[in-house]
């Protein structure tokens, strides 16, 4: 996977850094990280350009995951840019309301760098 | 959502709570900073511990999930989340260990039949210091475990209002 553009989403600064460097593990080539600490920053993120992939938190302050996935469907400069959610929420309800509400892909929190690859990568091939 | 589940906190289900929190403990450590937890002992120098992270629980069952650790140990924790050494880890601690606390009270919850959609958790607080007391309000006994991460002590704690 060349030349990504990832937008990552969660609250914990520590956990962007782990998912971004679960991404490179995986063999996703990233040629730029966008971080955002809640749904409300990462829109105005979207705003200054278009990303190949976001990865989202769903409890975050301000505005949650899911909130955050529901506004993307509206908007231009996110069509067709796969979600996958990233969370400690890991109850089938969850996982549900995050698929119905347009998320592409769902990992629990705790993961290993093995399921980031088996659940990204697949969205991202499709994608591109 | 209701505000009480008792069929949730009957003694018999809590006795099971203690495993289900030591292997979601243990998974975490795993999966995220690649440690394996061991027992720890019965008692330890509990002044010494010096950083608490709470996550609390509210929903079916209400309550607080605390972690305890040493300050090396904290540090320890962030500089194994981030792969990098322990002086760069530093300024990462608190963060690092209020989503451990954090990981560990989702992967409980969601080991407990029904709880996982019923149960939402707090942002993590984490305090550093040892001369404070917590009170919790909670009526339903402290379900706690004693572990070591890296040889240094850990303790983990849940304590549930009925």
């Amino acid at each position: 996977m060349d030349n990504v553009r990832v937008l990552i989403v969660d609250d914990s600064s520590v956990m962007r850094k782990i998912v971004e460097r679960s991404l490179r593990q995986a063999g996703v080539n990233i040629t730029q990280v966008l971080e955002a600490g809640n749904g409300v920053e990462a829109l105005d993120v979207l705003n200054q350009g278009k990303v190949d992939l976001i990865l989202c938190d769903i409890n975050m302050p301000v505005m949650d995951g899911l909130e955050f996935v529901k506004q993307l469907s509206g908007r231009e400069n996110a069509k067709g840019v796969p979600v996958v959610m990233i969370t400690t929420e890991g109850s089938e309800g969850h996982v549900v309301q995050a698929l119905s509400s347009g998320a592409r892909g769902y990992i629990r929190k705790p993961f290993t760098p093995d399921q980031v690859k088996e659940h990204v990568l697949p969205v991202l091939a499709g994608n591109r | 959502m209701s505000a009480i589940n008792s069929n949730l906190i009957t003694n018999e289900s809590r006795k099971s709570w203690v495993s289900l929190l030591e292997v979601a403990a243990r998974e975490v450590f795993e999966r995220m900073l690649g440690s394996h937890l061991t027992p720890g002992p019965e008692s330890c120098d509990e002044q010494g511990l010096a950083i608490t992270s709470m996550v609390g629980l509210a929903g079916q069952i209400c309550g607080v999930l605390t972690l305890r650790c040493t300050a090396n140990s904290a540090v320890l924790m962030a500089s194994k989340m981030l792969g990098v050494d322990a002086e760069q880890a530093g300024p990462e601690m608190p963060d690092a260990v209020g989503e451990v606390c954090n990981m560990i009270a989702g992967n409980f919850k969601n080991k407990i039949a029904g709880m996982g959609d019923g149960c939402m958790l707090s942002v993590p607080t984490v305090i550093t210091g040892a001369d404070y007391s917590l009170h919790a309000l909670t009526d339903s006994g402290k379900i706690e475990i004693h572990l070591l991460f890296e040889g240094l002590p850990l303790i983990i704690a849940i304590e549930v209002h009925s």
